[in-house]
């Protein structure tokens, strides 16, 4: 995982597999950033992802609650076919931005 | 339908085992010749088993879990993830999409996501005696595209 922020803008480099075990240090680590940057935008980008299940989906909808509440938008990105099609199954489209 | 093959995996409900036991249960199913997408499609449906009984089926002490993958001479998989713990109060509504006890950024899709993953899953469960899940997939594999 690697975070890098610029400007208003913090993006969270996710990569492997990302599953209930795995989704807490991811937590821990990107909501110390979040709420210490405090940016207007929030980025998610799954690119390196090679595995996710419903932890994944668990992990947005976290953070764009953290997010929302420090009034910065989320939107996910690098997403593969299947892995949106887990996020769709949240109804997550309403609230988050799929790139 | 006869059996072809088959594995029982037990290990303790710690979380570090939901990948261990996802990925034992796709080099299992190898044999099946299964595509890239229904091997995805296991795996996933495995692992939201798997936490199910890491996360709900003991609240206050570590138990163990129970993977057993059967393989049938007709290409389908079963693969019952069975646990001894406090068991499923009302199994309908835990099935229902986004329905969780859990808190802590858990979605409420651990069903759903292995209902659309599978082509059946049942549900058992007792109060105070455990729960079984079982997956049932038929693998139409490499040979038939």
């Amino acid at each position: 995982m690697q975070i890098v922020s610029e400007n208003e803008t913090l993006t969270v480099y996710l990569s492997g597999e990302i599953d209930h075990h795995s989704a807490k240090p991811l937590r821990e680590k990107t909501d110390q950033v979040l709420l210490l940057k405090s940016p207007a935008l929030l980025v998610l980008d799954f690119s390196g992802v090679s595995f996710m299940d419903s932890s994944g989906v668990g992990f947005v909808m976290g953070r764009y609650k953290k997010a929302a509440s420090i009034h910065c938008k989320t939107a996910v990105t690098g997403l593969k076919a299947r892995d949106r099609k887990i996020m769709a199954l949240s109804g997550l489209e309403r609230l988050v931005e799929f790139r | 339908m006869k059996k072809r093959n088959e594995v029982k995996i037990v290990f303790p409900s710690r979380s570090v085992n939901e990948g261990f036991s996802r990925a034992a249960v796709a080099a299992f199913v190898a044999v099946c010749d299964p595509t890239v997408e229904e091997l995805s499609d296991i795996k996933t449906a495995v692992s939201e088993a798997v936490t199910n009984a890491v996360v709900h089926a003991y609240p206050d002490r570590e138990g163990s879990v129970t993977v057993t993958v059967t393989v049938y001479d007709t290409n389908v998989v079963k693969i019952r993830v069975r646990d001894k713990g406090v068991g499923i109060e009302d199994v309908q509504k835990a099935r229902e999409a986004l329905f969780t006890t859990a808190g802590d950024d858990r979605s409420g899709l651990g069903f759903t996501v292995m209902e659309s993953f599978s082509d059946k899953l049942q549900v058992r469960s007792k109060p105070g005696k455990g729960t079984a899940v079982t997956i049932t997939k038929r693998i139409t594999g490499k040979r038939a595209g």
